[in-house]
């Protein structure tokens, strides 16, 4: 540790940090373009400068390493000065268009400019102007403003991976952009919009839509994957104007996915917005009390195992739990949570969680990825994989389609569920060894055998071990594994989806449930649709319930490594949509069978009670594996795994929806590896 | 990137640059080979003025040296664009390239310069010929200020110039000759004009 004394304020630090981040220990706040605490140091900015005892000028404080008994001056007359001038040649060639310019508001040089720097400028020379770049449907670009701090250029070559930004030419006439003209590749590309500290990277999809100071914001939960990034929704009225992360350094550090993160114009699209009851096979419009009596009318003559429920990849917990109680209440037990037909053994929940945990992937040290194309499917957590990957010494094997890009090396296994033991010594020779299984890799005939296999593997390896659990399913929707937890799957002699469609019982209830093709269900049976999105599966409901999407309800949302979080109301949905779980609620109440709880209150205590990850919202109990013994499986087929998310931009309804995701499926198509077949 | 000129659509290394590849690769540790991305630009620029008369390096050349190194292409490009020696866009038969920096100015490179205007049929710098024979191109210091002015073709320099020779120089360019380089009033390297002026009586000195 090095005592470093800040404008007299002593602080201890440890060796090697920079004078940055002593006098951000202290409480003292630099002006910074160019550094960003996730990025490496470039020190090009010159923005932080601060006068150091004995040092014959101002050092930039990003790049300049503390020393015991070291005294920094964060506000003399000379740092001051020194700022002004930096500030002065920073806006040499900066436009003056803040009035037009979307970052306005919420601009690092705005504020920093007010803050540090003087009140007009000696430059009355031409400014230089650079011609717009177009790289892609998602991030706008006015590059007149850019002052070349190259945080985007450093963010796509550490954090994404892809580096295709960087700076051509020299001097004055240095540009950032990808000198071919392309569509950005990552994934993760909207997060270039939040780290450019002006405005020349922007939201295209937000271009002149509204100022941060109009917008109401909401902290809530992301939900189109099943990483559960914490994210603020920014909404004006009725309309969710733009999604933004939050920090969380245990989920999404402050990174989010462009699907979670642009696909919300799909929530203003296809909509369902009143209930529907199919009359003479036409679905047409109708009040909540016909809906309601039509369903009541239709389960009250059904004995129990003939009725049965599917909640999908969007369910939140409370509806989950609603529905559940509800069957409970016909008697059903033919429930089902797993509408992408993945054989998921619900029996132990080490089972099917990320058990490592998204922060314990920062200390494995060895990593088979089996049938899950991590880039795609959690964008975010595989910046996390990635992350590690940077640091040395982590291995990683890949079994699935040939073609995946990762983003970081990865050893080529094969394609089929037999290649993936080809990595055991690997593993064995690690110290903390984890194994990622797609949950699409269950989705197949053999599954069940697959998940057996991979956990075996997994205890042969020492993946688990009392202090160390390396078995990790990622799921792919932020529903998923809340309807786990509640053990929303079948009961004691209950079907399971495959045996309720094709006439496998005569009212099936499905709860926000995409997954699968609606012609499957059996051409007699009843379906009642809760949902959002008029998609496919609306079209064949004989009902249709109008539910709220996640940016439109206090829901809890449960992310693949089993945390609990809540999402919150920042519209309200439109029309006559409700809240899930009040609908399923004032159903019960409507033919008798009244489920016990009537507020949010109520049922988040029943939650609690059903399963202890409800108790502890935000966190994650991060355990060994206590119990070697694995899911029961049967023999493994040669079959090559395939990823189940063809397209990255359009996998669920709201994304499906989405004008912006459309443009950008037609940008970049399915995934390479798919492509290529 | 905006692209006013033709760019090859294909670019594979001969034979001749396959051999200077592996000598530079060779000369860096496993794992280090994208240090070699300045040397092979040049292999790049020098293949193509092998194969095209034109010394410059496209951007699918660019690429070629990206995989051979194992580099993101735009880490490739950003080098490329940055140093001036390589031209990014096709340039003509003889590369001009007059320096215009203070000692070869102060000696007369407004001269040389004029001389290229009136003779290459180029008037502005960055501008090929019509003919395809010569661009003009203005570099900052080449050091070799004590034979100033200069003018540097393709790789050779042609020092102690004045209008007529820059003139004559640029007739025997069209004519297909490449006079011998260096200066082109007959001292010796950098030598003083007309022979030594001192140390003459050194022993074995003015041989």
């Amino acid at each position: 540790m090095a005592k470093v004394t800040v404008d007299g304020i002593e602080v201890e630090v440890p060796n090697g940090a920079s004078v940055l981040q002593a006098c951000e220990a202290a409480g003292k706040e630099i002006p910074r373009f160019c550094y960003h605490e996730r990025l490496s140091v470039a020190g090009n900015c010159r923005m932080c400068l601060v006068e150091v005892e004995k040092a014959p000028k101002p050092v930039a404080s990003c790049a300049y390493p503390v020393n015991d008994g070291m005294k920094v001056f964060t506000d003399s007359a000379v740092v001051r000065q020194a700022r002004r001038n930096v500030m002065e040649f920073l806006l040499i060639n900066h436009p003056l268009d803040c009035p037009i310019c979307d970052q306005g508001g919420e601009c690092d040089l705005q504020d920093q400019a007010y803050a540090f720097g003087a009140d007009g400028s000696r430059y009355t020379e031409a400014k230089r102007a650079v011609k717009d770049k177009n790289i892609g449907p998602l991030v706008k670009t006015v590059m007149t403003r850019c002052i070349q701090c190259t945080r985007c250029v450093r963010f796509s070559a550490e954090v994404a991976g892809t580096a295709e930004l960087g700076g051509t030419n020299r001097g004055e006439n240095l540009e950032i952009g990808t000198y071919v003209e392309k569509a950005l590749t990552s994934e993760l590309s909207g997060n270039l919009i939040d780290i450019c500290p002006v405005g020349a990277l922007t939201s295209r999809p937000y271009a002149f839509v509204s100022r941060p100071w109009e917008l109401k914001k909401t902290d809530s939960i992301d939900v189109l994957d099943a990483v559960g990034c914490n994210i603020r929704v920014d909404a004006r009225g009725p309309e969710v104007l733009r999604i933004i992360p939050r920090v969380n350094e245990a989920v999404n550090e402050e990174w989010m996915a462009d699907r979670g993160r642009f696909s919300f114009d799909g929530l203003k699209r296809r909509r369902l917005d009143r209930p529907w009851v199919r009359k003479d096979g036409k679905l047409v419009a109708a009040t909540w009390p016909e809906a309601f009596s039509a369903i009541a009318a239709k389960l009250s003559g059904l004995s129990g195992d003939r009725i049965g429920a599917v909640a999908g990849a969007l369910a939140d917990a409370e509806s989950t739990l609603a529905l559940k109680d509800l069957m409970a209440a016909y008697g059903s037990t033919n429930l089902d949570c797993r509408d992408d037909f993945a054989t998921i053994d619900a029996s132990r929940p080490d089972f099917y969680r990320f058990n490592t945990t998204i922060a314990g992937i920062d200390e494995a040290d060895a990593l088979l990825i089996i049938g899950s194309d991590v880039r795609r499917e959690a964008p975010v957590l595989n910046a996390r994989i990635r992350k590690r990957w940077t640091q040395g010494k982590f291995k990683v094997g890949f079994v699935g389609p040939r073609g995946v890009d990762l983003t970081y090396p990865a050893t080529y296994l094969g394609d089929g569920p037999a290649a993936m033991s080809a990595f055991a010594e690997t593993l064995k020779g690690a110290e903390k060894p984890m194994i990622i299984l797609g949950r699409g890799a269950l989705s197949r005939p053999d599954g069940a055998a697959v998940l057996a296999v991979s956990w075996a593997l997994a205890a042969e390896v020492g993946a688990l071990k009392p202090d160390w659990h390396g078995f990790n399913l990622l799921h792919l929707f932020g529903g998923q594994v809340g309807a786990l937890e509640l053990g929303f799957v079948p009961g004691q002699g209950g079907k399971d989806q495959a045996a309720m469609l094709g006439g496998g019982v005569d009212a099936l209830w499905l709860l926000n449930a995409d997954g699968f093709d609606p012609a499957r269900i059996g051409a007699d049976t009843f379906v009642i649709y809760q949902g959002h999105h008029g998609d496919a599966m609306a079209g064949r409901a004989d009902v249709i319930l109008p539910g709220a999407a996640y940016t439109e309800k206090e829901a809890t949302w449960v992310n693949t490594e089993g945390r609990a979080q809540r999402g919150r109301l920042a519209v309200f949905p439109p029309g006559e949509a409700k809240e899930d779980w009040r609908i399923i609620r004032a159903f019960s109440e409507g033919v008798g069978k009244t489920l016990p709880y009537d507020d949010t209150a109520a049922i988040r205590a029943a939650l609690a009670a059903a399963s202890p990850v409800f108790g502890r919202v935000g966190e994650v109990q991060r355990a060994g594996c206590a119990d070697m013994a694995g899911p029961a499986g049967g023999s493994v087929s040669g079959v090559p795994f395939v990823l189940p998310l063809p397209v990255y931009h359009q996998a669920d309804v709201i994304s499906r929806a989405s004008d912006v995701m459309a443009e950008c499926a037609a940008i970049y198509g399915p995934a390479p590896a798919l492509a290529a077949e | 990137m905006s692209v006013h000129h033709e760019e090859p659509t294909s670019f594979a290394f001969d034979a001749e640059s396959e051999a200077q590849i592996a000598k530079i690769v060779a000369r860096y540790p496993e794992g280090k080979q994208a240090s070699a991305v300045i040397p092979l630009l040049y292999v790049v620029q020098k293949q193509m003025k092998r194969q095209t008369d034109s010394g410059w390096v496209p951007r699918i050349g660019m690429d070629a040296v990206a995989e051979r190194l194992g580099m993101p292409p735009i880490r490739v490009y950003e080098v490329a664009t940055f140093y001036f020696m390589f031209n990014t866009k096709p340039v003509g038969k003889y590369h001009l390239q007059v320096c215009g920096t203070t000692p070869c100015w102060l000696r007369g490179s407004d001269e040389v310069l004029r001389a290229c205007q009136d003779h290459a049929g180029v008037k502005h710098y960055g501008e090929t010929s019509e003919d395809g024979m010569f661009t003009m191109t203005e570099v900052e210091c080449l050091g070799a200020c004590v034979n100033a002015p200069i003018l540097c073709v393709d790789d050779d320099f042609y020092e102690d110039l004045d209008y007529e020779r820059t003139k004559a120089l640029i007739e025997a360019l069209k004519r297909g000759e490449r006079p011998t380089p260096g200066s082109t009033i007959g001292r010796l390297n950098s030598a003083p004009e007309g022979g030594p002026l001192v140390l003459t009586d050194m022993p074995g000195a003015g041989e």
